[in-house]
């Protein structure tokens, strides 16, 4: 190569510097830092001393992580289908051009602007048995309220609905984008080939929504694998730690009991099971549908 | 038995009328060319025959049946759409058998209709593929394949060939002229060209401000322009239109003098012309022709030379200030700002009276 050319290769790479320092800073060291930081043993008095991979195997030993992950993946499998549907189909409805659904559209989209805190507060009203929305609904219709915030499945399930009901909005824009993709006359010309109203969403929209719903999937899997301001507000955690949360579990472990090297492996394993979960819905689900860009 | 019937069709988006008072018959077989500009309503006229569109008052039939209260699948017709609207993740084979699936057609019938469709389209090696590995002109072919596959009593066309580069398109036009022959249904296409309109219709239906202007065979239309508008429209270059004063006399045709004080002598029937108004004198370049026999009739300024090769327009305007184009041999020599005697060829003008209808030369005795 000539030296002119090799001077054009690496005075790219003075435009991204500005970028890559910020991304390298706040990004790539804290990573590399955090990985180092899981194979010590650190508190909060002095620096760590390095116990190689102690803080991992004590961690598949405790079964109160052991219980935190498998409350995550619980939580994820209650939401993540839950939410996807309902979203499309809030899609689906409002997907016109009336003032209606614009009023709609708003309205179910605002919950998205509220704080956890704020969000939490609205469902303890509402899921609290004795003096809640839902509790006092019950004893009006003269049955017994559902214990939702101290029963250990029902707990899960309190969360599971705040958290539909605080991150609808999202999913739903991102599918009324993608319906709106979808050109008009092809669904003209499902009307003229006899399809009827279920094939034409089978066959046309879902189809044509294949992409958004991989994201909405995809990224609505890694957030609610961090689920965490719902658990420590709504529950703390319990009753007995059946709505602990991973995060809460790393939370707990870094900033009540100081164990922050402890705490950061916990951190390590919640990130590669994300990176592996959404690597493994991509390929999966991308495989043999390259050439359904064109029309 | 008439194939397609169309009664006093009206529509309207809110205040806006689109059609208004719409009849046309279609015979069995026919070919039949909505044409007309933007915003005319072919368009809408199209899609309330395929059910897309409702309309406000009138009836559709086709081959006796009333169908404008039906869905569009119900209605025993096809549509090729502008921009094609093919499935994009059904492969080229899925995307011509999706209609005839959901209308429960035997599954063998399917396969074979799809086969021969595929063949007469010679789009049998691209059955796998789906509409985004194909070319413009292929996925042209797959639509039309859909639209055959279900052998319907009606194909509407959306200006089928408006998408195409120019190559492509007087293929394509070929191949529709063809394909017509083979299908046992009506044809109805819509389109603003009117070389597509004059070559593949049997007859053509002009349509203007949300009328049907004239229906008639292509020369008809062409030579025979019920109006200005039509007059105007069809043929290129356009008709000259020249304000022209009758001229007393007792002949059987109508005599007018124009601006620059030229006399024609029309072969319109004096009879039939209105007895007072203002007249307009219709032009076609190729009925004045420069210098000609008689040394010509009139003197013009040249103001633009076409060169097309076989012939040569020319651009020119009369001592009154009205430009008139006049047609030339292929190899003229005439230069831009010459001074030309014109020829006016009386027997093959029109005339137009002040609502813009047109009169005629009598047909001529057979």
């Amino acid at each position: 190569m000539s030296r002119a050319a090799d001077r054009r290769d690496w005075s790219g790479l003075f435009f991204v510097l500005p970028f890559l320092t910020a991304y390298v800073v706040i990004l790539i060291y804290p990573l590399l830092r955090g990985m180092a930081l899981s194979l010590q043993q650190v508190d909060l008095f002095g620096g760590g001393r390095f116990i190689g991979l102690e803080n991992y195997a004590r961690l598949f030993a405790d079964d109160v992580f052991i219980r935190s992950v498998l409350n995550t993946f619980a939580l994820a499998l209650m939401i993540v289908p839950l939410l996807t549907v309902i979203a499309l189909a809030l899609a689906l409805a409002l997907n016109r051009a009336t003032r209606g659904a614009a009023v709609f559209r708003g309205i179910f989209f605002s919950s998205s602007v509220l704080s956890v805190t704020i969000v939490t507060l609205i469902w303890r009203f509402v899921l609290a048995p004795d003096a809640g929305l839902l509790g006092e609904t019950a004893q009006a219709l003269g049955a017994e309220p559902i214990p939702f915030l101290s029963h250990p499945t029902w707990s899960l399930w309190a969360l599971a609905i705040t958290t539909i009901w605080w991150s609808i909005g999202l999913p739903m824009m991102l599918f009324l984008a993608g319906l709106q993709q979808i050109p008009g006359d092809i669904y003209e010309a499902a009307a003229l080939d006899r399809a009827s109203r279920w094939t034409t969403f089978w066959r046309v929209t879902l189809p044509g929504l294949r992409r958004t719903l991989v994201l909405v999937i995809m990224l609505q899997t890694a957030a609610q694998l961090q689920i965490f301001g719902q658990a420590q507000l709504l529950t703390g955690g319990g009753p007995g730690g059946a709505t602990r949360t991973m995060v809460l579990f790393i939370f707990e472990s870094a900033f009540a009991r100081w164990e922050l090297g402890y705490a950061t492996a916990a951190a390590e394993i919640l990130f590669l099971l994300i990176v592996l979960i959404t690597l493994t819905q991509y390929a999966t689900t991308m495989r043999g549908s390259e050439d359904d860009g064109g029309r | 038995m008439a194939s397609l019937e169309l009664s006093n069709i009206r529509k309207a988006y809110g205040a806006t009328p689109v059609l208004d008072d719409v009849s046309l018959s279609m015979e069995a077989r026919e070919f039949v060319a909505f044409l007309g500009p933007s915003g005319s309503g072919k368009s809408t006229l199209l899609r309330i025959i395929a059910g897309l569109e409702t309309l406000d008052a009138g009836e559709v039939h086709l081959e006796g049946r009333r169908i404008d209260q039906l869905p569009p699948g119900d209605r025993g017709v096809a549509m090729v759409f502008q921009h094609y609207a093919l499935y994009p993740h059904m492969t080229v084979e899925e995307n011509m058998s999706f209609g005839l699936r959901n209308a429960r057609v035997p599954r063998e019938e399917i396969a074979s209709r799809v086969a021969e469709a595929a063949r007469v389209l010679e789009i049998e090696q691209h059955l796998a593929k789906k509409p985004g590995q194909l070319s413009g002109g292929q996925r042209q072919r797959v639509a039309i394949g859909r639209a055959i596959v279900k052998q319907p009593k009606l194909f509407l066309l959306d200006e089928p060939l408006s998408n195409l580069d120019a190559a492509l398109r007087m293929r394509t036009r070929v191949e529709l002229a063809q394909l017509r022959q083979r299908v046992d249904a009506g044809v109805i296409m819509v389109t603003h060209d009117q070389a597509e309109a004059m070559t593949l219709a049997d007859r053509i239906v002009v349509m203007h401000d949300r009328r049907i202007q004239q229906v008639g065979p292509p020369m008809e239309i062409y030579s025979r322009p019920a109006n200005s508008f039509v007059a105007r429209f069809v043929g290129s270059p356009a008709m000259t239109l020249a304000p022209a004063e009758p001229v007393p006399g007792d002949g059987a045709y109508a005599r007018v003098r124009l601006g620059d004080g030229t006399e024609v002598e029309t072969r319109v029937p004096r009879a039939g012309l209105p007895a007072t108004g203002p007249l307009q004198l219709g032009l076609r370049p190729e009925s004045v022709t420069v210098g000609g026999a008689d040394g010509g009739v009139t003197t013009a300024t040249v103001e633009l030379v076409e060169r097309l090769g076989d012939r040569t327009l020319v651009y020119t305007r009369l001592a009154d200030g009205l430009e008139v184009i006049a047609e030339d041999e292929g190899n003229s020599r005439l230069q831009m700002g010459e001074t030309v005697r014109l020829s006016i060829n009386g027997a093959a003008t029109h005339l137009f009276d002040a609502d813009g209808r047109g009169y005629h030369a009598e047909a001529r005795p057979e």
